[in-house]
């Protein structure tokens, strides 16, 4: 071994990042791993538990059906949102005034607040005064989110479709456009077809872009919140409960701090594991 | 296979060009024999990567046109030429294996399968890509991507023409040179026309039979290396290829004979012709540059060391004048007189050797 000069003073240097990083995250986090052990009957008292409340959880059918709706959301709206982006990204043109007009209107969705998108949507689709659901009833489509679950997801599926396929198709167009020329030229003289060219030309340069953009909606779509909220509130009933809405109803509104506070970090492990999964099986074989 | 023929061919990136620079290629007849070593050579935006993607059918000329054999396929898209280009940057299908990467253009023209796998394992030998076929293309090295480039040519039976388009730009120095000698020795076993473009005249004068000279969207000449550099038709092709370049040297024609600085030069094509006005020039290699008692006065400037040849570097007045001499030639000191082999020694007009003219 050679003896290299050792100073561990350069560590005061990573000093400001832990401790914004603890102000933001650690502690936080650790106050819920806290709560999710005790009972506490008001008067700041509390008792430990253990692992009550986790057990409770993962054994409660309300959590199990939250669950399942939250997955079948993002299920859905992955499964929207991802090849329609693609495609939007391979018809917007390359260059040009359109290219612009393209990207500005694009963008708009995306800088729109989230509580505004769900109140605008919820105005849009009142089956009495907004324009789409007035339409749809005048159309002969018996049409009513409010009281019916199908129409809601329906209306929630949209919101969200409108609101983030945007966003999947900023980043695809991105992946497309840089790939050279040269690639396209070569396609054209092995004689590849439309079909060829976009499954070994664009699809393979579009990978990186397409892992972020799955991941940021997978992740984003798991913790939606407000828009669901505004529009629907988790009804009719508990139709559109999906896990955030609940969590928050057991936190806020039941003040169950020890249960929700289990609930968030089960939750949390949830979009960690699937994350990774994700990540995993869209860059396997990579390494080689 | 066939002969390619490119007659009056015009081009322009704009939609009205208008003055002689707006044209990237002016008025450009070729013929490229079956089966020849054919080098594009020229600086950056000489046209020569127009003139390609004319050929393979990326870019349709402005005007005139291209045939092969007999048959004019100016509007044919790419695909249907029966050409193959290899890029500057290595183009892989980075999911395929290497394998599939040869096979791919057989496939897309509808090759049965029984036929597609001999022959990707005689071009992967030829290649000596034979132990990578079952690797993704995606994990080889630049040399490795760009032999697949080349493989994906050579596979198809019906190739007219392969074109490299400055093939060995990102390839390390080391392996340049092998790659270079792999593609002279293909071309010596297949017999396919191979057109190379580059701006490297080693690269050219290695790899070519014919190397076609291009400069400000004309072509100044064709030939052998030997004539290039023997008998340059433009003073821009005696500066570009040789090293150091031609001496090109300002002179007056008075009589039938260039006088450079007052001292009669004589010279190897007829003096006489030159318009009045026009610019007179006399180009010299510096390899027929010698010293001598008496001739045209010089200072030595600066001598360089080139291996087994020494660069004098000399003044007469303003005007350079090189001379290459062998590494143990005496070199006279300061004040000196030089001669040139009149052989070698040719008068420019406006550029080009006098006689010949802008007849290209």
């Amino acid at each position: 071994m050679s003896a290299k000069p050792v100073n561990h003073r350069a560590w005061w240097l990573v000093l400001p990042v832990v401790i914004l990083v603890a102000f933001n995250a650690v502690i936080p986090l650790m106050t819920v791993v806290n709560y999710s052990v005790q009972e506490t009957f008001g008067n700041n008292k509390f008792f430990f538990e253990g692992l009550t409340w986790f057990n409770q959880v993962v054994h409660s059918s309300r959590f199990h059906d939250s669950l399942l709706r939250q997955l079948m959301f993002t299920a859905i709206i992955l499964a929207i949102e991802v090849p329609l982006g693609v495609a939007i990204a391979l018809a917007m043109p390359r260059k040009g005034v359109w290219l612009s007009v393209c990207l500005v209107l694009m963008s708009m969705p995306l800088l729109i607040p989230w509580n505004v998108v769900g109140a605008m949507w919820n105005i849009f689709a009142l089956p009495d005064i907004g324009l789409l659901g007035w339409s749809l009833n005048r159309l002969g489509i018996d049409y009513n989110y409010t009281q019916e679950p199908f129409a809601a997801w329906a209306t929630l599926i949209a919101m969200d479709v409108w609101h983030w396929t945007s966003l999947v198709a900023l980043l695809a167009y991105a992946g497309i456009s840089a790939i050279p020329d040269a690639y396209y030229q070569a396609a054209k003289i092995d004689g590849a077809s439309a079909w060829s060219v976009f499954r070994y030309v664009q699809l393979p340069k579009m990978k990186h872009v397409l892992t972020i953009a799955v991941l940021l909606r997978f992740m984003d779509s798991f913790n939606i919140y407000t828009e669901p909220v505004v529009l629907t509130g988790g009804g009719p009933g508990n139709a559109t409960t999906l896990l955030s809405i609940d969590l928050v109803k057991i936190a806020l509104g039941q003040f169950d701090l020890g249960p929700a506070a289990a609930m968030s970090l089960i939750y949390f492990l949830i979009i960690l594991l699937l994350s990774w999964v994700f990540y995993r099986v869209m860059t396997r074989g990579e390494e080689e | 296979m066939a002969r390619i023929q490119l007659e009056q061919l015009r081009h322009s990136y704009l939609a009205r060009p208008a003055a002689d620079a707006d044209w990237a290629l002016k008025k450009v007849n070729m013929q490229w024999d079956d089966g020849g070593a054919y080098a594009l050579l020229g600086p950056s935006g000489c046209g020569k990567t127009t003139l390609l993607s004319i050929v393979s059918g990326l870019i349709r000329p402005s005007a005139g046109r291209v045939l092969f054999g007999d048959v004019d396929i100016t509007d044919r898209p790419p695909d249907q030429r029966n050409i193959a280009q290899v890029f500057q940057f290595p183009v892989v299908y980075d999911t395929m294996s290497v394998f599939d990467n040869l096979a791919f253009p057989l496939r897309n023209r509808g090759v049965a399968e029984t036929q597609v796998e001999p022959r990707v394992r005689e071009i992967a030998a030829l290649l000596d890509l034979e132990p990578m076929l079952a690797q993704r293309a995606a994990g080889l090295t630049a040399d490795g991507k760009q032999k697949i480039s080349l493989g994906r040519g050579l596979v198809r039976a019906d190739v007219n023409v392969i074109m490299l388009d400055e093939p060995l730009t990102v390839i390390d120095p080391h392996l340049k040179w092998r790659l270079r000698s792999k593609l002279k020795e293909l071309h010596q076993r297949i017999g396919m026309t191979m057109v190379y473009v580059t701006h490297d005249q080693n690269e050219a004068m290695t790899f070519a039979d014919q190397v076609v000279v291009m400069h400000e969207g004309m072509v100044v000449q064709t030939g052998t290396p030997v004539e290039l550099f023997e008998r340059p038709r433009h003073t821009f092709v005696g500066h570009f290829i040789g090293s150091p370049g031609m001496n090109v040297l300002p002179c007056d024609v008075e009589g039938g004979v260039a006088r450079f600085a007052g001292n009669p030069v004589p010279t190897a094509n007829a003096a006489d012709g030159a318009k009045r006005g026009a610019r007179t020039e006399l180009g010299v290699r510096p390899e027929f540059v010698r010293f001598a008692d008496s001739g045209i006065p010089v200072r030595v400037t600066q001598v360089s060391d080139a291996g087994r040849n020494r660069i004098v570097e000399t003044r007469h007045g303003d005007t350079v004048i090189r001379a290459l001499l062998d590494e143990h030639a005496p070199v006279p000191a300061d004040i000196a007189h030089v001669g040139f082999d009149p052989q070698f020694t040719r008068l420019y007009v406006d550029g080009w050797l006098a006689g010949e003219g802008d007849a290209a």
